[in-house]
């Protein structure tokens, strides 16, 4: 008699499987998930018809990218956890080839190689965006089966798994991306529980590196730096974006201009007002009730992240699901803090409601994730 | 992977985890604390002054400008009108290389290093920001295409369609309409700034000048709303202008072309007045030049010219051009000593060519040296005598003579609507001790007498003392304008003269007879024009002198420079019992009046009382003596 044999013949058994048994969680989607998933895709949809300037065009399009998107959500919640789990390394592994390849064939533009063309057919993406999963669960992969919190050694081995992607992708340049990532790998090592003393030693050598950062980076980096300090230095150049989107927010007020009624957006003051600014156009036309709303549903999804992560069955699940879920927020993050002007103007959309294809699909994979490990549970632990 | 699982405590790992988790979702609720503080300080706090950044992004405030009223002759004859116009206006922060765009657009229109100097100093005068400046006017057609094909070298550059001002009549009514051009800075201060965004042009001299707040109209006002590229996507507010009143003159423009034309060659000035209305029916001085030209913007040599040729073509000699009225006003003298008592119609004197002041070996001289024999008041003005009106003069005194010819609007400006008309020069007593810081003496008395000395009139002031003889001592102002759309302008203001009442009503008739003599008797000095026409004129001809003759000294023409030639006049009226037109003609250097001003004053006569003019308004009139 198998273990789960055992436990269905237990007293009361019924009712604890009856459970799980509602027909999404079948088929491994979780409902709450999903549903705050579709309120904000769908607000994103509207915000993106006023922000494109009334394309319907580029709505079709970006709906079918979430279509594609969460039919992969789907087919990735399918996949049980512990065959995550063990495919991590090979993943991981084919990733840092492509980053490898992106550096030696890739193609790209502004002077930077960030993608890899296939030949043939007109598909190309961006190997990091594999990064921003595979990292995570790699490192997941490799703390899982060791003593936690992690001894100097086990932080030494994660370091490297962490550098060695991270560098590359440095190097495409795409320091935005790259730090992304290793904030990915971070969280991990913080979950699985980093003393507070070498975290706060860490911050305080992080600290100290910043001046050697501003020798390492790109003119257009140091700009951008410079123009978020001051973006009056050139208002018509690099700190035109800046004003802009925070005169598009300000002037949005408590209940905004309504919608397709921003001036600033809808006239073309807003630069790349669908993609990483769009958050200053649902500023304008909905205004700080909009902002709220939208930083709710976030919320939502964070916290739902989180307690998937807490009811995770393994040390993997737990920390992978945590880093996907605080990663996600850090992207929020960044965006707004980034386009109200709190933030250096650095290259990160606006998770689900941003313009364009890729990190729509990593984004929903990571979800995928999610819901693999909250609906594959058992009442055992392994 | 068993043997490590045995070192792992899968309960504290589990605390650990928790424990962190809550800690990142505490830091995650602090995150979205600080963002929504953020944007409750840009959203709440900072509200206003980004709710005006982006109005101020998107809504611009624009002029339209009025359209300038027309102006018309009596006749419905335009006489300024608004063609439409292709300008090259340049809005400098729309480029990036402000020198490269102008070296291009000088390369493309192959422009002159004036025109260059020219649209340098357009596009870097001071002005609002994005707001164009007007670099060239009237492009032509090839212009246009030039522009067009180009465009893309052109960042800020655009083609704009505005109406501009053409005298279709040109020389002809240069200077009684006067012309617009440019709005100077200068201009600007005189005028109400805001009433003048959108317009490039303002009245500088004439009627353009003096109408030019009726003309004008008001401005309208457009609030637009416009994208980051500066192109207008809406309107959001429109006041529309309210465009110029238009004028209707007194001008006939058939008599002034007649008058032009008889004036060609000549320097000189005609004045012609309808006695009833004080209506200015004609008003030439020549050399003239073309309006047009300061419109789309003279150039500097042509301008120079202008200016400084000693023929003086850009000066209004009908208003401002002072003449010693000479022998035309001696009817007005006979009536002063009619009035007065110093003489009779039958008073005669015996002339020997001469008057001499009592106690003064001086001789004043009559203008025929061997004299007229038995001179009465008829035969005095008929031949024009010189002795009869010093004689006159003398026992009339300026005390008397000063008033009596202000009555008739000498030394005054008497102009309903000619601010800027020259009120002459009459002499009295008071005004030499003033001005001229010495005190009166009796011979110049004289000279007054027979209209030389100090006096000086304007042919505009001769032309409306003839008015004042023909209407019998009733005032009527000279005016230029009849109507402003269509509503006639205001009758006499309060500085009109009062009218001339004589004590016997007969006097006027003496006077006015003795006029008519002048032109068709056999002795009159205007007996030539007489005998050409059908109808009667009441005129008087007058030889003024410019240099004074030594005493003893004949005056000789063909001795003197053609500058110090008398000037020849005529004034007078006609139909002389039912007077129409009243005018004055004067012609500088050019002799006696008799022989030059009366047949001048004849063409004009003519042009207006016969129907059958016969003249066509096809060639150019006036270019005179340029």
């Amino acid at each position: 008699m198998s273990t789960r044999d055992f436990l269905h013949r237990l007293p009361g058994a019924a009712n604890a499987f009856q459970r799980p048994a509602g027909w999404l969680e079948r088929i491994h989607i979780d409902f709450w998930m999903l549903m705050i998933l579709f309120v904000l895709i769908s607000c994103g949809l509207f915000v993106l018809y006023s922000a494109s300037g009334e394309s319907l065009h580029d709505v079709e399009r970006q709906g079918m990218r979430f279509l594609v998107a969460l039919a992969g959500m789907f087919i990735i919640a399918q996949i049980e956890p512990r065959h995550l789990q063990r495919w991590t390394p090979v993943f991981y592994l084919a990733g840092a080839v492509l980053l490898l390849a992106v550096l030696l064939f890739g193609v790209g533009a502004k002077g930077a190689q960030r993608w890899i063309q296939i030949p043939g057919i007109g598909f190309r993406f961006q190997p990091s965006e594999i990064m921003k999963l595979a990292m995570p669960m790699m490192v997941a992969w490799f703390l899982a089966n060791r003593p936690l919190p992690p001894g100097w050694k086990h932080l030494l081995i994660s370091a490297v798994i962490i550098g060695i992607p991270v560098l590359m992708i440095a190097r495409q340049p795409d320091l935005g991306t790259s730090l992304l990532v290793a904030a990915a790998a971070v969280f991990v090592v913080l979950l699985a529980g980093l003393s507070w003393k070498l975290i706060g030693g860490f911050i305080v050598l992080g600290i100290s590196a910043l001046p050697a950062l501003w020798y390492v980076m790109h003119d257009y980096q140091r700009q951008r730096v410079l123009t978020f300090l001051n973006p009056e230095i050139d208002p018509l150049g690099s700190g035109w974006n800046i004003i802009q989107s925070k005169t598009a927010i300000g002037s949005g007020g408590v209940y905004g201009k309504g919608w397709l009624q921003g001036t600033q957006s809808q006239l073309e003051f807003l630069p790349e007002r669908h993609t990483d600014f769009i958050i200053a156009v649902l500023a304008e036309e909905f205004g700080l009730v909009g902002i709220g709303l939208i930083l709710l549903a976030y919320l939502a999804i964070i916290g739902r992240g989180l307690f998937i992560a807490l009811n995770a069955q393994d040390t993997y699940g737990r920390l992978v699901a945590g880093s996907i879920t605080l990663t996600f927020f850090v992207y929020v993050f960044v965006n707004i803090g980034m386009v109200s002007g709190l933030l250096p103007v650095v290259g990160v959309p606006l998770p689900l409601v941003s313009y364009g294809g890729t990190s729509i699909v990593t984004l929903m994979a990571g979800f995928g994730i999610l819901m693999s490990i909250h609906t594959h549970r058992s009442l055992v632990r392994k | 992977m068993s043997e490590k699982r045995t070192l792992k405590n899968l309960d504290l790992e589990y605390r650990l985890f928790k424990e962190r988790i809550f800690v990142a979702f505490a830091i995650v609720i602090l995150l979205v604390m600080v963002l929504v503080s953020r944007m409750v300080y840009l959203q709440v706090y900072q509200y206003d002054v980004y709710s005006t950044k982006s109005d101020k992004n998107r809504m611009h405030v624009r002029a339209i400008p009025p359209t300038r009223g027309l102006i018309f002759d009596g006749k419905g004859r335009v006489l300024a009108e608004n063609l439409p116009s292709y300008n090259l206006m340049f809005v400098r922060e729309q480029a990036k290389d402000i020198q490269g765009v102008l070296n291009t657009l000088s390369e493309v229109l192959e422009l002159s290093e004036t025109q260059q100097k020219e649209i340098a100093e357009q596009t870097y005068s001071q002005r609002r920001p994005f707001h164009s400046a007007l670099l060239l006017s009237q492009l032509t057609e090839e212009q246009i295409a030039k522009i067009s094909v180009n465009r893309y070298r052109l960042p800020g550059v655009e083609i704009e369609a505005q109406l501009i001002r053409h005298y279709p009549y040109g020389p002809m009514t240069a200077h009684v309409l006067g012309y617009v051009s440019r709005i100077s800075e200068l201009d600007l201060k005189k005028v109400d700034r805001s009433q003048y965004a959108g317009t490039y042009y303002i009245g500088k001299s004439g009627i353009e000048r003096q109408y030019e707040e009726t003309l004008h109209g008001k401005v309208g006002v457009q609030t637009v709303e416009t994208n980051a590229r500066g192109r207008v996507l809406s309107i959001l507010d429109e006041t529309l202008p309210e465009p110029g009143k238009s004028l209707k003159l007194h001008l006939d423009a058939d008599l002034q072309y007649a008058a032009m034309r008889a004036l060609s060659g000549f320097r000189g000035s005609i004045v012609a007045i309808e006695p009833k209305t004080g209506g200015i029916l004609a008003i030439a001085s020549t050399p003239s030049f073309d309006p047009n030209l300061f419109v789309s913007g003279i150039d500097g040599k042509t301008y120079k010219e202008l200016i400084t040729s000693r023929d003086l073509p850009m000066f209004n000699r009908s208003i401002r051009g002072n003449y010693p009225p000479a022998s035309t006003i001696k009817a007005f003298m006979a009536i002063a000593g009619l009035e007065e008592g110093i003489v009779t119609q039958d008073f005669t004197i015996e002339d020997p060519g001469w008057f001499q002041l009592p106690n003064d070996d001086r001789y004043y001289r009559n203008w025929k040296r061997i004299g007229h024999g038995t001179v009465d008041l008829r035969k005095a003005i008929v031949v024009s005598n010189d002795t009869y009106f010093y004689n006159l003069a003398y026992n009339l005194g300026i005390d008397r003579i000063y008033p009596f010819m202000q009555r008739f609007g000498f030394g005054l400006n008497t102009a309903l609507d000619i601010p800027q008309a020259s009120p002459g020069l009459m002499p009295s007593r008071d005004w030499k001790r003033t001005k001229r810081k010495s005190p009166w003496f009796p011979g110049e008395t004289l000279s007054v007498g027979i209209g030389q000395g100090y006096w000086q009139a304007t042919p505009l002031q001769i032309a409306t003392s003839m008015a004042v003889l023909a209407n019998r001592g009733k005032w009527v102002q000279p005016r230029l304008v009849k109507s402003i759309d269509s509503k006639d302008v205001a009758a006499d203001n309060k500085e009109s003269p009062k009218d001339i009442v004589l004590s016997d009503e007969r006097y006027w008739d003496i006077a006015i007879e003795a006029m008519v003599d002048v032109v068709h008797s056999g002795t009159g000095t205007a007996r030539r024009i007489g005998k050409r026409v059908d109808y009667t004129i009441a005129g008087k001809t007058g030889t003024a002198q410019v240099k004074s003759i030594k005493q003893d000294e004949v005056y000789d023409e063909s001795k003197l420079a053609e500058r110090h030639r008398d000037h020849a006049m005529f004034a007078g009226f006609a139909p002389a019992h039912d007077p129409k037109i009243a005018l004055a003609v004067i012609v500088e250097n050019a002799g006696s009046g008799s022989t030059t001003a009366a047949p001048i004053a004849q063409m004009v006569f003519d042009a207006y009382l016969k129907k059958e003019r016969g003249l066509r308004l096809t060639d150019s009139a006036g270019g005179g003596k340029q």
